[in-house]
């Protein structure tokens, strides 16, 4: 075959594929953790503490233990088998917490399990909650984070000593002399509270034991299969092969769903003990007070440039406040770090210094959420740049043009020591303005200004590392290995092809972007190929699926192990087309000799190998099979820009953002389709992060938000219809070309929509250095900003 | 607590006699009593829709109906739309512009499109977003979701 006719042919990847995974969901087959049923099962119901900072005196369970259909109660007592977990870190200046399944000693905060309930059915678990009785001593509350780190504040951890879990500086030339020469320097305080993931589909596991082997299954709603079998192993003390964990359709899960959590090992713990399959579902409230939440900084930053608009020198200092745990495997590093390590963003700065310090509150603790610290990092950056713009006149276009790193400067070692490699910063302005028309939305805004409408147009340009690999960590000093990704592919006795994999999806659409991989390079037909992922037993070591890594890593490992038993089967089929292996074509599900009709299909093949007597010489006959482990070492850069625009209803504040185009270089496309999924919803998640999704506590750590009427997620009426651009520069450093994109939706747009709102306000001189931007919050800075004119 | 009353609920066609715990929501109902596993519950306090059911041909939230208050209707899920192999065209729609990605909001997603497209013109996008306000999706930022649902209205899922 010439090289003219391979380019020629249909490719799986990059066509536009329908889904795998749709039928079975769109007819209400999908089997999420709640839908399994298990015989004689028990139901758990959590009572939780309702103080956030408290010494547990006394438990009083006798009142539940007789209640109707209640089967077993626990406290923390009675698990005193299971080992308690902690996320470690390399990390110097980190203390870590320990986790256990339920709170022993103290409560941190409002949702932490205090007692388990076991219940033949949920609704006689729910009726026993209220027959418990704790006594607790209330202890002085830890919830301002900026109080947490002070000296002399109370603690949540008196074995670490601190209330600071992080603390960590990044630094490079000598930022004070840049900024102190620097002829404009732009500002401010920024805060970007705290977020939710909520997944439509609330967290759940279902324990089932089998007690003639010892051995757990554990099937959870859950990213992260493999480290939770892991960490199960280490807490149960029972080996890898005695514990499962199934992660069967996940209903979403943007982080929030990508950790371990204390409920999981209790129904394991409570399975064993009691000998019958023990369920837990999440309820909506549970969902929103005890999940691990998202952000949460404060940020204090400063941005010094030259005349000319060119950046000089950057500072900054962050308090991240982390909740009440740091959580496992991530640590409490793993959010505010990455935003001093990110903030440069994709600008060519020399000069920079990023503090931040990671504050222990009584409130949920904080963990993965889409972006991980570059929702807010880039919310800070970009409004900084547009400050700077203001400052000098410059067009925000122009100044971008004029600070984002070249193609040639490429690869571009970030101020922080991150590297981008090849990707296209500028190449993503141009053409998100280009899609947008940015020219002509500027004229219009002339036009809506000279009316006094409130109109604006909102750039944000960054870039993220995705598919990272095995020389870095996902959170900064985890000392798990989260780079590699294994693939084992095999061809049956019936013809059948299983590819499986360590990673879990849970709407992603992986079942069917790892199947066009595989296909492709294996010659296979699509429909062919059935992907295994989202089970600890499928590969000897697997994580899962956070981190925009999936594609970028199981796909690598995907198109070495194919390859690997597509030689295997050309090797057999040599044997019966009686053909040089040379001479062969794998395509479609056959092997054919290359310019003759003569071929011999993939089913031919395993029979032969398998089944059949005397076909092939012993040689030939290894099983049509290959494990392959892909590392991409450092991992590859994701760029995009986001232009948002706004329109302000001058008498409700009402946000209303009109029009949002996405420009982004993620690489070779495996699926336009998803992709384009993919970025829909990430930024529909970022404009809720803009602009109505916060997390509220009182001062004594109520929370106020435990209810979708109070946690605002934005309907179908808050997004608008989005432009996508798609810059298919393929990645240097990735097999395939591929770069992760599956977070990127949610690190741009809400620095995009802060933008806009401002630019809307720009006659009365109002920064949005606040996130969410609600009507309220709007309202004191138009009455503040009316105010200032009058005097 | 232990009560029971005696219903008779027709669901997807079938009617079932059952005797319920006068508490038992629908949505557990259908999903433990009777195994129809494909409706599913969100937030078990009416904001997300994602238990949408029909209930006498109208959507409804079958977290906040108990199953005796269903007693004598005719329910709908989404098990009564096409199979696997034979999608509806509602179905085949959202396949084709991938307007769904967990699937965990899509069982009412379809069953309000269902409801939406029989009793309204829908003559405008905006007309979709507002009908679907009622039901939240994390995943998709609605646009496929919108576009699946304007193909049917004009007579071109595909």
């Amino acid at each position: 075959m010439t090289d003219a006719e391979i380019h020629a042919r249909p490719k799986i990847v990059g066509a536009r594929v329908k889904r795998t995974e749709d039928p079975r969901l769109l007819t209400g087959l999908g089997s999420y953790t709640d839908d399994r049923q298990a015989a004689r099962v028990l139901h758990v119901a959590f009572r939780r503490s309702d103080q956030s900072h408290a010494r547990i005196r006394a438990i009083d369970c006798e009142a539940a233990r007789a209640a109707p259909g209640v089967v077993a109660v626990l406290t923390a007592d009675d698990l005193s088998g299971v080992t308690p977990l902690v996320a470690t870190s390399r990390m110097a200046n980190y203390y870590a917490t320990p986790i256990s399944p339920l709170a022993r000693g103290k409560v941190r905060y409002v949702g932490e399990p205090v007692v388990g309930i076991v219940a033949e059915s949920r609704y006689h678990a729910e009726d026993a909650l209220e027959l418990i009785v704790i006594d607790y001593e209330p202890l002085p509350v830890v919830i301002d984070a900026e109080e947490a780190v002070r000296d002399g504040a109370p603690l949540l951890h008196e074995d670490a000593g601190t209330n600071v879990l992080v603390a960590r500086e990044f630094k490079r030339g000598d930022v004070d002399a840049a900024m102190e020469a620097a002829p404009v320097r732009v500002k401010g305080r920024f805060r970007m509270h705290r977020k939710t993931p909520v997944a439509m589909e609330p967290r759940a596991c279902l324990a089932e034991y089998d007690a003639g082997r010892d051995a757990l299954t554990l099937h959870s709603a859950t990213q992260v299969p493999g480290i939770v079998r892991d960490a199960l192993s280490a807490a149960l003390d029972l080996p890898g092969h005695r514990i499962r964990v199934v992660a069967p359709d996940v209903g979403g899960g943007f982080g929030g769903k990508g950790s371990l959590y204390p409920e999981e090992i209790f129904v394991c713990a409570a399975a064993r003990r009691l000998a019958r399959p023990v369920k837990w579902t999440s309820d909506r409230m549970e969902d929103l007070t005890c999940n691990s939440q998202g952000f949460d900084e404060i940020i204090d930053a400063e941005l010094g440039l030259d005349k000319d608009g060119r950046a000089l020198a950057l500072r900054a200092d962050v308090i991240g406040d982390v909740g009440a745990y740091s959580i496992y495997p991530w640590t409490a590093a793993l959010e505010p770090v990455q935003v001093v390590s990110f903030l440069p963003g994709p600008y060519r700065i020399q000069h920079y210094r990023g503090r931040v310090r990671a504050a222990a509150t009584s409130k949920a603790p904080t963990g993965p959420y889409r972006g991980v610290g570059r929702p807010t990092s880039t919310f800070v950056m970009e409004r900084l740049i547009d400050m700077a713009a203001a400052k000098t006149g410059l067009d925000a276009k122009e100044i971008r043009l004029r600070n984002l790193v070249s193609a040639d400067e490429l690869p571009y070692k970030v101020a922080s020591g991150i590297v981008w490699d090849k990707s296209g910063f500028k190449e993503c302005l141009n053409a998100a303005c280009e899609a947008i028309g940015y020219g002509a939305l500027r004229a219009k805004q002339e036009e809506a200004r000279a009316k006094g409408l409130w109109f604006g147009i909102g750039i944000a340009s960054y870039a993220e590392l995705t598919g990272i690999g095995s020389r870095i960590s996902v959170a900064p000093g985890m000392p798990i290995n989260t780079g590699t990704e294994t693939a084992n592919i095999r061809i049956d006795s019936t013809g059948a092809i299983t590819a499986a994999f360590g990673v879990a999806s849970h709407g992603q659409g992986l079942e069917t972007t790892l199947a066009q991989i595989v296909a492709e390079h294996l010659g296979a037909r699509f429909e062919d190929v059935r992907i295994v992922q989202g089970d600890s037993a499928a590969v000897p070591g697997g994580t899962g699926t956070y981190a925009s890594r999936s594609l970028v890593l199981a796909g690598g490992a995907a198109t070495l192990a194919a390859r690997a038993v597509r030689e295997k089967v050309l090797n057999a089929a040599s044997h019966l087309l009686e053909a040089s292996a040379a001479d062969l074509v794998a395509e479609d599900g056959k092997v054919s000799v290359a310019g003759t009709d003569r071929s011999v299909t993939f089913r031919e093949v395993a029979r032969a190998v398998y089944s059949e007597m005397g076909r092939l010489p012993p040689d030939a006959r290894d099983e049509l099979a290959a494990t392959k482990t892909y590392d991409p070492v450092f991992g590859t850069t994701t760029s995009a820009t986001h232009i948002a625009t706004v329109e302000i209803d001058p008498e409700t504040y009402e946000i209303k953002v009109d029009r949002f185009a996405v420009a982004e270089d993620c690489g070779r496309l495996v699926n336009p389709l998803i992709v384009d999924g993919q970025v829909h919803g990430g930024v529909a998640q970022g404009i809720g992060a803009a602009l109505y999704e916060e997390v509220v506590y009182d001062d004594q750590g109520q929370i106020n938000t435990a209810s979708l009427v109070d946690y605002l997620v934005p309907t179908a009426c808050e997004i608008p219809s989005m432009q996508v651009v798609h810059l298919e520069s393929e990645s240097p450093t990735t097999l395939g070309g591929f770069r992760g994109m599956g977070e990127g939706g949610t690190i741009g747009s809400p620095a995009a929509v802060a933008n806009a709102v401002t630019d809307a306000l720009a006659p009365l001189g109002i920064d949005i250095n606040e996130l969410p931007i609600t009507p309220e919050r709007l309202f004191r800075l138009i009455e503040a900003a009316r105010a200032r004119g009058k005097t | 607590m232990s009560k029971t009353r005696d219903i008779a609920v027709t669901v997807n066609g079938a009617r079932y006699e059952r005797a319920v715990e006068p508490r038992l929501l629908l949505a557990d109902f259908l999903r433990g009593t009777l195994g129809l596993t494909g409706t599913h519950v969100g937030c078990e306090h009416g904001v997300c829709g994602a238990c949408t059911v029909l209930v006498d041909g109208d959507s409804m939230r079958s977290c906040l109906m108990f199953a005796v208050q269903a007693d004598g209707c005719k329910v709908e899920t989404v098990e009564s739309l096409g199979r696997i192999g034979k999608l509806n065209t509602l179905q085949e729609s959202f396949h084709e512009h991938h307007a769904l990605q967990c699937g965990f909001c899509t069982p009412g997603m379809l069953m309000t499109a269902t409801d939406l497209l029989q009793k309204y013109p829908l003559a405008t996008d905006n007309d979709i977003r507002d009908g679907l306000s009622g039901n939240l999706c994390r995943c998709t930022g609605y646009e496929h979701i919108v576009k699946a649902i304007r193909a049917v209205k004009n007579g071109a899922a595909r």
